[in-house]
């Protein structure tokens, strides 16, 4: 017997007040994170990245390179985690999953006409299932944000069903782009359409829209889980991108995390961090945790 | 009714702004006659952290500018000076500096920084060469800026002492964060303000205020600073930043006896701060066969 199918109702969907989001966000920024217990975030925060290169000029040496970062962050510090997946474009799925054999580390990969989106079905069936076969366990998809905007919800529905349907057992991963979507409210809506479409995380943005992920949007969605969770039961994991490098923003998410969701959503399986250049930061400071001297960028690998 | 005078509130200068310590901590400055003329911020290791990550940042764009520019811009500092000269012999009388003495070490600053203007493209022709080698090699020496300079800035000197440390350092493309005199320290923020109306780019300059007891040893642990420039006789201080420094091979310069002269001049002190980069680049064999050229 299959699950009964839900429907989003948006009678049901609050509307977002933008003021009070932005100062609640704000608020999260004032906790004290000091010693053992930064230390820990900071190795949560580690463990939580997914490391990303998605460019044009990405080469196979490239990926390996990364690759190999995802699962040796520093070696000097004994203990470190690895980062939870590497994220890169199809063609590199392959490359990526060979260097990753024997290791914890996932391999994710954008698909559907990333990141604008703008192809046929077709198309868009044809890119994750090239993925999945690759060996791709997590797909990071776009929705059409265009037919989005127009209000054909029914077709970002369909489309996002149709996507988590071709990804088989591979997790979905629905990039809203919010830094398209112009208003809280579009992206309150959309998490709803993501969630009860099948997504298994939701996630803000390509990284190649500026504004990326911020705190407001972040909780939006983050509340939007919350709300699913209580009338479903089914837990949707979260991954802001873009945007997040410094290790003080990255616990501050964490502080947001755990006081939205509560610690069920404080692991890898939950949470994402999509970044490139945080993963280094964030090693700066563990290290300046663990030998008292702040450090210089020169002493970590570049890629 | 009289008027109340409003007083100004002395703050730290880091990447471009004038924020307050982030540790909230100040000190108060008293004239002679024990009077608190001022508060002075307490700078804390997190706002030294602040103002190299400040100055790391501004390095790519300051080392890379023209350096006919740089000295255009150095200038454009001594011509700001030059407009706020009663200003700071004001503030250096409020820091028991006799009148006439005070005069002439705003002048002496003025002109420093002009004269270091005038090196900045000039000191690279000075210290550059052309090597003979063995190999059909072009081979060529040049000097490049070391890149962000921790400066402890001199005691007793609240002006000169300041510029004659930094001029030569920025003349050369470095970065730097600046240690000002902790029982004169008002030169120093309003020499900030100067410096932030001189087009010269946001964190090239950080000046902080407070104790070299406390930052010494922050300032020479720090693995992003390149170099520390110490301009104080404290014997302990100096030992301590000698060894700290040995962590990423810092280079140290103690300035004991040289800056405490007003007129401490000289393009050496910029090439303290210059790393010599040498190439070789290969060229076809011009001795025994018919060259291209």
């Amino acid at each position: 017997m299959s699950a009964p199918i839900i429907l989003p109702d948006f009678r049901n969907t609050p509307t977002i007040d933008q003021v009070g989001v932005e100062e609640r966000a704000a608020r999260f920024t004032t906790r004290s994170i000091k010693k053992s217990s930064k230390l820990q975030g900071l190795s949560m925060a580690l463990n939580m990245i997914d490391l990303t290169t998605l460019e044009g000029k990405d080469t196979e040496g490239k990926v390996k390179q990364m690759c190999y970062k995802a699962a040796h962050l520093h070696d000097v510090i004994p203990g470190l985690p690895t980062v939870a997946a590497v994220c890169v474009y199809p063609s590199m799925v392959k490359i990526a999953k060979d260097a990753l054999k024997g290791t914890n580390v996932k391999v994710a990969s954008v698909a559907t006409a990333f990141p604008s989106g703008q192809s046929s079905h077709e198309v868009k069936i044809t890119d994750t299932k090239f993925a999945v076969a690759n060996g791709a366990d997590e797909i990071d998809m776009v929705i059409s944000r265009g037919e989005f905007l127009s209000g054909n919800y029914n077709f970002v529905f369909d489309e996002i069903a149709s996507i988590k349907e071709a990804c088989g057992k591979a997790r979905l991963k629905v990039i809203f782009e919010t830094g398209e979507l112009s208003t809280l409210d579009n992206v309150r809506r959309a998490s709803e359409i993501a969630m009860y479409a099948g997504a298994d995380f939701i996630k803000t943005s390509t990284g190649k829209i500026s504004p990326a992920a911020t705190m407001p949007v972040t909780l939006v969605m983050l509340e939007a889980i919350r709300d699913y969770y209580y009338k479903t039961g089914r837990m949707v994991g979260m991954k802001p991108a873009g945007g997040i490098s410094t290790a003080k923003s990255a616990l501050h998410y964490l502080v947001m995390l755990r006081e939205t969701l509560g610690g069920a959503w404080l692991s890898n399986e939950w949470f994402r961090f999509g970044a490139s250049s945080l993963a280094n930061d964030v090693l700066m400071q563990i290290a300046k945790e663990t030998t008292g001297v702040y450090q210089s960028i020169d002493y970590f690998s570049k890629d | 009714m009289p008027r109340i005078e409003i007083q100004k509130t002395y703050k730290i200068f880091i990447n471009g702004q004038f924020p307050r310590t982030e540790s909230g901590r100040y000190y108060p400055l008293k004239n002679k006659k024990g009077d608190v003329i001022a508060n002075i911020c307490l700078s804390s290791r997190k706002d030294f952290r602040n103002a190299v990550v400040a100055a790391r940042g501004a390095f790519g764009g300051w080392s890379g500018r023209a350096a006919f520019n740089r000295s255009q811009i150095l200038y454009r500092i001594a011509e700001m000076m030059e407009g706020r000269k009663e200003q700071f012999i004001a503030e250096l009388v409020a820091q028991n500096t006799p009148v006439k003495a005070a005069k002439h070490e705003v002048e002496e600053a003025i002109d420093t920084m002009v004269y270091y203007a005038g090196w900045c493209d000039k000191y690279q022709a000075l210290f550059s060469s052309v090597n003979p080698v063995a190999s059909s090699h072009y081979n060529f020496s040049v000097p490049e800026p070391t890149g962000v300079v921790a400066i402890i800035a001199s005691e007793y000197l609240s002006l000169i002492g300041l510029v004659s440390a930094i001029a030569p350092v920025i003349a050369g493309g470095n970065t730097c964060v600046v240690l000002a005199s902790e029982s004169m320290p008002l030169c120093a923020v309003t020499f900030a303000e100067v410096l932030n109306t001189s087009d010269l780019s946001a964190g090239v300059v950080n000046i902080l205020t407070g104790k070299s007891e406390e930052l010494h040893t922050h300032f020479s642990t720090h693995l992003d600073v390149n170099a520390i420039l110490y301009c104080r006789n404290n014997k302990s201080e100096i030992k301590t930043i000698k060894e700290n420094a040995s962590l990423n091979v810092k280079r140290v310069f103690v300035y004991e006896n040289d800056l405490k002269l007003i007129k401490a001049q000289g393009p050496y002190f910029i090439f303290d701060f210059q790393e010599i980069k040498t190439t070789w680049h290969p060229i076809e064999n011009i001795g025994s066969s018919k060259g291209g050229y």
